[in-house]
């Protein structure tokens, strides 16, 4: 008997290990194959200059459009996104708290539009473009990414409201707080992390994401100078090059994914170091 | 834990297995406290569901004195501590009925100041939940909520809490580092002192020393026994000995009902009903 559950123990133990190690050598393998291919593609000019006559017959220009075209409307989304799902996060778990059916019903809601995929909020936003009147633009992009961002925010950053214990709640209320006290002040400090890391999911699925931009964002060589000009975006720019036959161009694209995996590294690192002080305080 | 499982098992047997049937059995549990009685419960019923977790409770909290609510767990006196402050709003599922009333106030009544109401109770629950942020912060946030924001009374009164609880000397060097590092003990003496600065003229104790080590435990219990000078305390428990240290008056509770109640003098040496015989021969 002893025997059996030590070989258990050891037969998991190896799983883990295995699994563990394949997901690290896959995530290795895939940031190989874009650094590998786009290296020599890589350079100043790549990230400092709009696309020159020529830039996709292989001649000379950046992508500087398409990466600022996404930050702008990554976070332009991002910050729609927040505005619009804080004040449903923290209702979900303080001011409804009590209305248990209410809440369920909003994230089984949330969960479908989780679900959805993006190319049908893209077609949703084209459809909503052609009532508002719009063309494609910044504007009609991050709207669209806004709708397609906010049910991952909120579920994300409710999945660690919840984790806030009873106890620390009716400390608040004892104290003679009101509700949005405690949602704005005890809650969202408690579950700072959490937000963060919701954020961070939120802006990866908005700058990630192609086929929400592909019919509202447009494409453009410049970088919009107003909501209302289209504007370009990596994941579009990495489709467009990656289908063209020259091999420069390809290589290039593989430098915009390259470019587009760092910028979301590098925000995630800085948003992480910055609210490392915040979580001394939390139980 | 065992222990109480057996009690209920055997006070089971000896009302024919029937909880129930304990109802009216012991009709003479008047208070008889010759203070004015600052909370005064009438005919209060708590429901959840098909289940009565509070049977027709009537009972006087008596002022400046020090009320222990003892009973087995899952008797119902941690609802009714809850029911003070009206933390049981939270649970949608509790159905009130009947009169809580402080200062001749009902605490119940719909059009009743929550804020007032609770600012006029402190609690102590089980485990401290110091606010996620400084030790500082966390008694001047109440003070904050009440509208006291001048620099100098905050820092005042912090400094005045923290020594109430005999924390100043051990936290006066890091006042504004995480409460979250202090320990179990001195975490429990911040959310102490925490809801003494919002001035309350109760102090609710929901088996405040469980999670707590024997000394840090201790120095709650003498705490408490210098707050009962200016503060009414009520102090739920299961713990006999900490009953018999600490209380004025114990409210002996079973299944939702009172069973009996005195000083601990009636209630350790001169029992009436035979389900608090029980409880006090299972010893603690």
């Amino acid at each position: 008997m002893q025997k059996r559950k030590l070989l258990e123990e050891q037969f998991f133990l190896w799983l883990m290990r295995i699994v563990t190690l394949s997901i690290i050598l896959v995530f290795l393998f895939i940031m190989g194959v874009i650094i590998k291919k786009g290296y020599h593609a890589m350079s100043w000019e790549m990230i400092s200059q709009e696309p020159q006559g020529g830039f996709y017959f292989g001649k000379g220009g950046g992508i500087l459009n398409a990466i600022v075209g996404s930050l702008y409307l990554a976070a332009g989304s991002t910050f729609c996104a927040l505005l619009l799902g804080l004040p449903v996060a923290l209702g979900m778990n303080v001011h409804w708290v009590t209305k248990t059916k209410f809440v369920g019903a909003i994230r089984f809601l949330l969960n479908a539009l989780w679900g959805v995929p993006s190319i049908v909020f893209g077609a949703f936003g084209f459809a909503l473009m052609a009532y508002l009147q719009i063309r494609a633009s910044l504007l009609a992009g991050i709207i669209t990414v806004t709708l397609f961002i906010v049910p991952i925010f909120i579920r994300a950053f409710d999945e660690v409201l919840r984790t806030v214990p009873q106890g620390l709640m009716e400390a608040a209320y004892s104290l003679g707080a009101n509700r949005t006290q405690i949602a704005f002040i005890v809650f969202f400090r408690q579950a700072l992390p959490g937000f963060i890391t919701a954020i961070l999911l939120a802006f990866g699925r908005g700058i990630g994401d192609a086929a929400s931009v592909l019919f509202t964002a447009g494409y453009t060589d410049h970088i919009p100078q107003t909501v209302q000009d289209p504007t370009a975006t990596l994941p579009l720019a990495i489709f467009f090059q990656l289908s063209s036959p020259i091999p420069e161009v390809k290589a290039r694209a593989y430098a915009a994914a390259l470019i587009l995996t760092a910028i979301i590294l590098i925000i995630s690192l800085v948003s992480r170091l910055s609210t490392r002080r915040f979580k001394k305080n939390i139980l | 834990m065992s222990n109480s499982s057996t009690i209920i098992d055997q006070v089971q047997q000896v009302n024919g297995g029937e909880a129930g049937a304990t109802s009216g059995a012991f009709p003479n549990t008047s208070v008889q406290t010759s203070d004015s009685p600052i909370l005064q419960i009438r005919d209060f019923n708590v429901q959840a569901g098909d289940t009565r977790i509070l049977k027709d409770i009537h009972l006087d909290i008596p002022k400046g004195k020090i009320t222990v609510l003892l009973g087995p767990s899952g008797c119902g006196k941690t609802t009714l501590l809850k029911c003070l402050n009206r933390l049981s709003d939270l649970h949608p599922s509790l159905k009130v009925k009947g009169q809580i009333l402080i200062d001749g106030e009902d605490i119940f009544h719909p059009t009743q100041d929550l804020t007032t109401i609770r600012q006029k109770m402190g609690l102590l629950s089980q485990r401290p939940f110091p606010l996620p942020m400084s030790i500082y912060k966390n008694i001047a946030y109440g003070l904050k909520i009440k509208g006291i924001r001048d620099k100098k009374v905050v820092k005042e009164k912090v400094e005045k809490h923290l020594r109430d609880v005999g924390l100043w000397e051990e936290v006066k060097d890091r006042l504004h580092g995480p409460a979250a590092r202090l320990s179990i003990g001195q975490q429990q003496r911040l959310c102490l002192a925490r809801g003494l600065a919002v001035g309350p003229e109760i102090i609710l104790a929901d088996e405040p020393t469980s999670a707590l080590d024997p000394i840090s435990s201790r120095k709650i219990e003498e705490e408490f026994l210098r707050l009962k000078e200016d503060y009414t305390l009520i102090v739920v428990t299961h713990i006999l000995r900490q009953a018999k240290r600490l209380a004025d008056h114990i409210v002996f509770m079973y299944f939702g009902e009172i069973i009996e109640q005195g000083t601990p003098d009636e209630i350790f040496n001169h029992p009436k009903s035979d389900i608090l015989k029980q409880y006090l021969q299972s010893g603690h």
